[in-house]
């Protein structure tokens, strides 16, 4: 009996070490950003979903007026980092705010640590210095969040941010706040640009491959500047590559069936909220209750 | 038309292959991390005149701590923060350990503030407060980045091929942070179970 159950620990002895070493890493693992899919992410179960709804809503239209990004994030624990070493790991990845404004701002609430935070991006440093973070903290979300009332108090904080970020002078939003070049012109920017590699290719049966490839890289460069009113180097190398994929058929080929086999789910995966490539220092304030 | 486009990605990967160019970035990158990381120091040290004189004004007879924190920020202000502390491991560790000094007269002051009910609600401290503990923050993100821009750039300047490109053209390792209280924590805390004097 005794030797049975030696061989079955030799046996599982693998799984029993592979089990321990899950076991100590999950102990020392630190909390994975998620990935920022809306402006609200509850990951704690705290709010409803009217709550989530009515909080993402006012910051859509805070972020179309004054084109800042602000976003909430509540996990249950950012342990065993603190609330300041977890929050600067979000703010990097997340990139929140316009490029080059960096307006960004998280407000990020940790459930069983007590615990809550508001990274200031660099450009709104100015507006929230630390200690008006420190003073919107700690006299208007922690006095709600004593009495439990969490949505009250996340939703008065954001309110006074807004607020507070209404009356700094930043760039107008544009109509596409989150990139440069809108997801529209680039989704019609890559069709287009395959789109003239495939017609190239029965051009070239017409006219031969130089006079085929000089109207397709033309056609595209036409386009890309005057029709979509991208940057017009931009437009000289794509007409440039048109050119070049036309000239050589294999290539095209090959691209125009990449295409049309890729375009679909390429197409799909743009969507939702993201950050517009906002940069942080590690400004803002927390505080726990 | 094809020799042509071949000719060139072989000639680009020929001159980005010798790490040139990627010592070039890390190099800026390192420059700029730096410069963040003076400027932070240089906030802080701004803030300490005013915390100082605020807490002065309640706990004036805490003059052992008070002293600690202004000779820290004189001693700061003395070593010359420029970039070129980069190249000079002992300038560099000087300027370390005079930053590591203020960081723990600091947190003295602060824990000394913490025994007046008073100075803890004036709303000057604990704005001051704050933007102490705002700036602490971000010069742990500052020097962060900066031990990351290192890291690339001495990865770089060691791995093959590119240590050939660094000897050639003079690139150096160049120093990291160590934790700035080694000596504090290496040493077992001390637990006192004995009434504090009053």
């Amino acid at each position: 009996m005794r030797k049975d159950a030696l061989v079955l620990a030799l046996r599982l002895r693998w799984v029993l070490l592979l089990a321990l070493l899950a076991g100590s890493w999950a102990l020392h693992a630190e909390v994975s950003v998620p990935p920022l899919q809306a402006r609200v992410t509850d990951l704690t179960g705290t709010l409803t979903a009217q709550q989530v709804a009515a909080l993402e809503s006012r910051l859509a239209a805070f972020e179309k007026q004054k084109g800042s990004q602000i976003a909430v994030l509540l996990v249950p624990t950012t342990q065993p980092e603190t609330i300041e070493q977890y929050s600067i790991r979000v703010a990097d990845q997340w990139k929140l705010g316009r490029k080059g404004v960096d307006d960004g701002i998280l407000v990020l609430f940790a459930s069983h640590d007590r615990a809550v935070r508001i990274e200031v991006g660099r450009g709104l440093e100015g507006a929230v210095p630390d200690a008006i973070a420190k003073r919107i903290i700690a006299e208007v979300m922690i006095p709600f969040f004593r009495r439990g009332d969490f949505y009250g108090g996340l939703s008065a904080g954001v309110e006074r941010l807004i607020q507070v970020i209404e009356g700094e002078p930043l760039p107008e939003p544009t109509q596409s706040p989150a990139t440069g070049i809108s997801e529209d012109a680039s989704t019609a920017a890559f069709g287009i640009f395959f789109g003239s590699i495939v017609i190239g290719r029965w051009l070239r049966l017409l006219f031969g491959p130089l006079i085929a490839g000089l109207l397709a890289g033309v056609a595209v460069s036409a386009v890309f500047w005057a029709g979509l009113s991208l940057p017009w180097l931009f437009g000289l190398m794509a007409g440039f590559a048109a050119f070049v994929f036309v000239i050589s058929a294999s290539y095209g080929r090959g691209v125009g069936g990449y295409y049309g086999g890729g375009g679909g789910s390429w197409r799909s995966s743009s969507g939702g909220f993201r950050g517009g490539g906002g940069g942080f220092g590690g400004g803002g304030a927390s505080g726990r209750w | 038309m094809r020799k042509l486009i071949v000719m060139l990605l072989l000639v680009s990967t020929l001159l980005g292959g010798c790490g040139y160019n990627t010592l070039q970035q890390n190099d800026e990158q390192i420059k700029a991390s730096w410069a963040e990381v003076l400027n932070q120091y240089q906030r802080r040290a701004d803030l300490v005149p005013n915390l100082v004189n605020v807490v002065k004004g309640y706990a004036a007879h805490e003059k052992d701590v008070l002293t600690q924190v202004t000779e820290a920020r004189a001693r700061v202000g003395s070593v010359q923060a420029t970039p070129e502390l980069l190249n000079d491991p002992q300038a560099f560790n000087k300027f370390q350990a005079a930053q590591g000094e203020l960081s723990s007269a600091l947190s003295r002051l602060l824990a000394v503030a913490e025994n007046y009910p008073q100075l803890k609600a004036d709303g000057l401290f604990r704005d001051l407060q704050a933007q102490l503990e705002g700036t602490e923050n971000r010069i742990t993100v500052a020097r962060n980045r900066y031990i990351q821009a290192v890291r690339e750039y001495n990865v770089t300047v060691r791995s093959f091929p590119s240590n050939l490109t660094a000897k050639l053209f003079g690139f150096e390792v160049k120093p990291s942070f160590a934790p700035e209280n080694e000596k504090a924590i290496s040493a077992p805390p001390k637990v006192d179970f004995a009434a504090p004097a009053k």
